[in-house]
């Protein structure tokens, strides 16, 4: 029954692929289309209003300057509001200033489409703080992330300079994709039962007769954009396993499927822009396959229930429902682990914390080679470089200079992919490292042995894929780690994102090789098993030893 | 081929290379090798602790910690010896070469017109030296007066002396070679130490070698999986601790050096001295690694028909019967007239006759007169003793010899000639008397197995052009016999330079050969030019390739040691990186497993003792070096197909090939171990 779910749940996906990723291109192919009809009218204001008349290509260069400086600007804002958040409107329950340390990790956290929280939104948060920094910077994060892809796409697969307007592409982001779809989307919630209202939280009295108070405010707005821009930063600090951010299996569903459609999408547009489908889908098949390798060690470990409670002699049939919901059950929590962690997105439906060992292991590897599908674009872009990093390889081993799409892969753009696969390990393993060796980070764990490591790598591993889920059970709202996951975060976004535009701009002013039967096709099965074995490989060899001290140490002393 | 210079190895070689893997050693080279370097600092402080454990509280373990300073210490001499031993190779043919490189004497032409001695390195570009026979030419040059036979068996190893005569395309002489008749005037093209002996010296020894750029990639990628691997290992310490399991830094170190690739990084250098060397060894003179590299890619060739695809001279391929006579007629006449002629021509109308099981009656030559061709008569034959006048030669010659002696002409004589001449061949008539029996079909014939190398070029992907200054008719013909894939008819030497930037305009990297002064632009335009040394000086300054042996065809070689060369790299990259999955295995349950004892699940090799299984993994990592030394000097195995089918085979071999055979290597290893850990 539960296979049966999942089953249909991603045949429903296969089903948007073509669509979505069709439409994706259609938006942003800058050549007149049908798109153009239904949204010119709400664009041209807009660019006219920014002076954005002519809208002319920029280099890699200009593109990044243009998207870090609008991330700077929207930082700069939002941090604001929350340290004033006090004394400015929307604030009908009262709440104080976000300390600084925390401010610092939030705004990070959500420009980088992480969404770690370190707060409880219902009590850390003000109305006014919720929609001008959480809900606007759900939106401007995911559409930065699915620009910068599309700037890498159209720089991989043209050829000249310019890899398109970023001002233009960030526009038509919000209004052809993001803000309709969410709208729509936040509309079926509504009618699904999730709250949406600016009125302060319920007082409710109890049957015992004490006082309780009920959590609403603006939860189906938000909850729609947390999953379309695959953001995951929930309303309520227990995240979508709340009955008011996802009352039913069926609001479940569509929730795996907003977070996960649009990443799963993009291959199908790269194919578009790249003139050959069959690329886009050789890249979608490596993603879904590691997809469903991992989903199938995360359903049967899960299924398999608790080796410790099992040796206890307690039925198991249930699987291990510790941490989950019940209207979920094993399969429909099992999926929404394995989606959020794919697609970065990091809302959680069951907690991680209390996932099997084993089970563990599936969020952990998926935000550690960050990109199956991945979050808007990045998970695309770092497939595509791990594809350029097999072209290589399997370049040399046919006796030529290594090319992808018709350009060569030379010093250069080995330099900066280097710079991309260094930083990611990096930026996990040194401070979990430092987390286990200081006091400060010692503090925070709250389960010692195996599991601690676990908890302080799954935080660090979430920070740098942007993918924002925690762990729990962390205390991690001290200095110390909002510090740290900060930072983590900060470079976990922008270096590889730079780099990658960087190799794109380089690969895109170069001569393009024709070709012919001696040309390496990167778009059959074998290429397809030599990127699957890249990723693996690359991805177990620099984290098998961490996950050896942590989830698979545990599942091996409680079996 | 020079089979002295082709030797693999010699004692002394290998000797030689035992002490520079030693000498190695030093940092200051070993920088040059991130990855060797990173060993080598492991190496260190596993000495250091080896030597003074008090110091480092290692007393309990100076053993082990010994025994993993020696295995280190091996990996770095057997990664040295590879380089070293490349490096040997070279060296070996440099010193061959430095024997015709000794001081000598020249005569050297004074402005007034006298003739003074002067030693060889005095001379400069320009200098105008006199060698006679016996002498050697003092350098190299080109000949400006006189012709002689010049044994240039120094450079190319072949014996039969060639002929350097002033002007035209046989003009420019080497260095070092030996004047074997007559006198000739040199004029000087090089400076003391920029010879072409110099060069090939200081190539084949390696002094000039730079990084080309795709090692440059590929050592930028080694140093990434380098440093990720220290990450993992640093790392790894303090994560341990927080468990209370304290790793020892030989454990750790043993850890890094199995995970970093050490098996390509010890061979890197090795592979690519062993493949400029290869190319050496195949007499061809590559002036850079890159150009040898850039073979590889090659999209397109262009050769040039007569000498590369053909033999250039023409050949009989028909014998076309008159009206009226039998092909047997035909056939014994002209054999009768080619029996004594020594020219191509004439043997290959023999050579046609076997060919076809012609019978011919060689009894009616006895006693008979040969007739020579004369640029007069432009016919040749034989006088039989009967009186009889055999004649072949240019059918309106023999025409009007037949007509002479009041014979008649066929009727369809003249359109038969017509034809063949039309189709680009050479008709010949054969005529006794007055009597004109037929038509020798003389043409120009494609080399043996052209048509086979052409089609495993188009198996690469390569694309050929054939160039000719034949009418269209005669190239088409040659063209589609041949099976290249494309030609330019009646080209001139500025056609070839239009097509090369056509192609490369394109993106496609072109080679081509070319001998002729004219060919040097087009030589400098393509991606990779190889010219004969047999050619011109302008020829071989703009090539980036000399063929010592003057052979065109040679070019499809060179392109198979550049796929070999970057497939020889790519296939180690694979197979050092699949090894450390089964390293893995080996030591990450050993380096846990006495605190967790549940850690031993992972340890499916079963291996002995925690112990055996670092040091068997480390041996492993040690002796795979010198065991694919052999491997990195051949290179792989190469055999023209489809890229697809080719990286299938390599991925099979060296990439599954890579994660089995450590497995099966360090149990092994481990069993033998184990009888003492």
């Amino acid at each position: 029954m539960g296979i049966i779910q999942i089953a249909i749940v991603i045949l429903v996906l296969l089903l948007l692929v073509k669509p979505l990723g069709t439409y994706l291109y259609q938006v942003f192919r800058n050549e007149d289309n049908r798109t153009d009809k239904w949204f010119s009218w709400a664009e041209k204001p807009i660019f006219a209003l920014i002076g954005l008349k002519d809208r002319k290509g920029m280099t890699w260069k200009g593109y990044a300057l243009s998207f870090v400086i609008t991330n700077i600007i929207l930082v700069a804002s939002g941090y604001l509001i929350l340290r004033l958040q006090k004394v400015l409107p929307f604030n009908p329950n009262g709440i104080d200033n976000m300390e600084s340390t925390l401010s610092f990790n939030t705004i990070i956290s959500f420009m980088t489409n992480t969404n770690l929280q370190h707060y409880s939104g219902e009590s850390g948060l003000s109305y006014f703080a919720q929609m001008a920094v959480i809900t606007m910077m759900m939106f401007t994060s995911a559409a930065t992330g699915l620009c910068v892809a599309i700037a890498f796409i159209r720089a991989v697969t043209s050829k000249g300079t310019t890899v398109g307007n970023f001002f233009e592409d960030f526009v038509k982001a919000h209004i052809r994709v993001f803000i309709p779809a969410a709208f729509i989307i936040a509309m079926v919630l509504v009618a699904l039962q999730v709250p949406q209202t600016l009125k302060p939280a319920l007082s409710v009295t109890t049957m015992e007769g004490s006082e309780q108070q009920i959590a609403v405010g603006p939860v189906a707005a938000l909850e729609s954009i947390k999953h379309l821009g695959t953001n995951g930063g929930g309303y309520m600090g227990v995240n979508s396993s709340h009955p008011f951010e996802n009352p039913s299996p069926l609001t479940n569903v569509i929730e795996i499927l907003c977070m996960w459609s649009l990443g799963a999408a993009l291959p199908y547009t790269f194919g578009l822009f790249a003139k050959s489908r069959k690329q886009g889908w050789i890249i979608f098949s490596v993603m879904m396959t590691l997809f469903i390798g991992f989903l199938s060690l995360n359903y049967a470990a899960e299924s398999n229930g608790n080796p410790a409670l099992n040796r206890l002699g307690i039925d198991a049939s249930q699987g291990s429902m510790e941490g989950k919901e019940v209207r979920f059950g094993i399969a429909q929590s099992s999926l929404f682990t394995t989606v959020t962690t794919a697609a970065t997105t990091g809302s959680v439906n069951n907690m991680h914390d209390t996932l099997t060992p084993l089970g563990g292991i599936t969020p952990l590897s998926l935000m550690m080679l960050n990109s199956v599908f991945g979050g808007k674009g990045v998970g695309l872009m770092n497939m595509l470089m791990y594809a350029i990093l097999a072209v290589f390889l399997a370049g040399l081993m046919v006796g030529r200079t290594p090319e992808f799409l018709g350009r060569k892969i030379e010093a250069r753009e080995m330099k900066l992919i280097a710079i991309v696969i260094l930083v990611h390990p990096f930026i996990i393993l040194a401070p979990t490292a430092l987390a286990l060796m200081t006091d400060a980070g010692q503090a925070g764990i709250t389960n010692a042995g195996f599991h601690g490591i676990s908890q302080v790598l799954y935080e660090y591993t979430s920070s740098a894929a942007n993918n924002g889920s925690g762990f729990e059970g962390l205390a991690d709202n001290t200095l110390f780690w909002n510090i740290t996951t900060g930072l983590v975060m900060l470079f976990g976004r922008y270096i590889s994102m730079i780099a990658l535009l960087a190799v794109g701009g380089s690969l895109m002013r170069k001569q393009w090789v024709p070709e012919t039967l001696g040309t390496f096709r990167t778009d059959n099965k074998l290429f397809a098993g030599i990127l699957l074995a890249v990723v693996l490989i690359i991805g177990a060899l620099t984290f098998l030893p961490v996950l050896v001290l942590g989830p698979i140490a545990e599942h091996l002393t409680i079996r | 081929m020079n089979n002295t210079r082709t030797k693999v190895m010699s004692k002394e070689m290998v000797n030689q290379a035992l002490k520079d893997s030693f000498i190695k050693l030093n940092p200051a080279f070993m920088m040059r090798n991130p990855v060797m370097f990173v060993v080598e600092a492991g190496t260190l402080v596993v000495l250091l602790m080896t030597l003074f454990p008090s110091y480092f509280g290692t007393e309990g373990s100076t053993g082990f910690n010994l025994t993993v300073f020696v295995i280190l210490l091996f990996t770095l001499l057997f990664a040295n010896f590879a380089e070293a031993l490349a490096e040997g190779r070279g060296k070996a043919q440099a010193d061959s070469l430095k024997q015709s490189k000794k001081e000598m004497t020249a005569h050297k032409v004074m402005e007034g017109g006298g003739v003074q001695s002067v030693p060889s390195t005095d001379l400069r570009k320009g200098d105008i030296v006199v060698v006679t026979q016996g002498e050697m030419i003092p350098g190299d040059g080109e000949v400006i007066a006189g012709l002689a036979s010049v044994d240039e068996s120094a450079i190319t190893g072949e014996s039969a002396p060639v002929i350097k005569e002033a002007g035209g395309d046989f003009s420019s002489v080497t260095g070092g070679t030996r004047v074997v008749s007559d006198t000739i005037k040199i004029r000087i093209t090089s400076d003391p130490g920029e010879s072409f002996i110099d060069r090939m010296i200081s190539l084949v020894e390696g002094a000039s070698r730079q990084k080309t750029p795709n090692e440059i990639a590929l050592n930028t990628l080694l140093i990434v999986l380098t440093l990720i691997f220290l990450i993992v290992v640093v790392t790894l310490a303090p994560i341990a601790k927080y468990l209370g399991i304290e790793l020892s830094v030989p454990v750790l170190i043993s850890l890094l050096v199995c995970l970093i690739p050490t098996t390509i990084g010890g061979l890197l250098s090795a592979i690519g001295i062993a493949g400029m060397d290869r190319v050496t060894q195949f007499n061809v003179l590559a002036m850079s690694g890159k150009a040898v590299e850039a073979a590889g890619d090659i999209n397109t060739m262009i050769l040039d028909k007569t000498g590369t695809i053909t033999f250039g001279n023409r050949m009989a391929s028909q014998l076309i019967p008159a009206r009226g006579e039998t092909l047997a007629s035909v056939a014994q006449w002209a054999a009768v007239s080619s029996l004594l002629d020594e020219t191509p021509e004439g043997r290959s109308v023999l050579e046609l006759l076997k060919k076809e099981g012609l019978e011919v009656d060689e009894s009616m030559t006895a006693g008979a007169e040969f007739i020579e061709f004369k640029a007069e008569t432009r016919m040749s034959g034989m006088d039989l003793k009967d009186g009889r006048k055999v004649r072949k030669g240019a059918v309106d010659a023999v025409k009007a010899w037949v007509l002479s002696q009041g014979g008649s002409i066929p009727p369809d004589l003249t359109p038969n000639s017509d034809a063949i001449a039309t189709e680009g061949g050479t008709p010949l008539a054969v005529a006794v008397d007055h009597r004109i029996y037929g038509l020798i079909y003389l043409k120009d014939t494609v080399k043996p197995g052209m048509k086979e190398r052409f089609e495993q070029l188009r198996r690469m992907g390569i694309k050929t052009i054939m160039c000719t200054g034949d009418n269209p008719l005669t190239a088409a013909t040659i063209a589609r016999e041949a099976g290249v894939d494309d030609f330019i008819a009646e080209s001139k030497p500025e056609d070839k330079i239009a097509v090369i930037r056509k192609e490369q305009a394109e993106g496609k990297l072109v080679a081509m050969t070319g001998d002729g002064t004219n060919d040097a632009p087009a030589l400098a335009q393509a991606d990779v030019g190889l010219a004969m040394n047999s050619g011109t000086t302008a020829a071989k300054e703009a090539a980036n390739m000399v063929d010592l042996d003057s052979d065109p065809s040679k070019i499809i070689e060179v392109v198979a040691i550049g796929k070999q060369l970057l497939m020889t790299r790519g296939a180690l990259t694979t197979f050092s990186v699949a090894n450390d999955v089964a390293k893995y295995f080996a030591i990450i349950p050993a380096m846990f497993a006495a605190a967790i004892p549940s850690m031993n699940v992972l340890n499916v090799m079963g291996l002995g003792s925690p112990m055996s299984a670092i040091l068997s993994a480390l041996i492993f990592n040690a002796i795979i070096i010198p065991l694919l030394i052999p491997l990195a000097m051949k290179g792989v195995a190469y055999k023209p197909m489809s890229s697809s089918k080719l990286l299938q085979r390599n991925v099979l071999v060296y990439g599954l090939g890579g994660v089995i055979v450590p497995f099966i290597g360090i149990k092994l290893i481990d069993m033998i171990v184990h009888l003492w850990i």
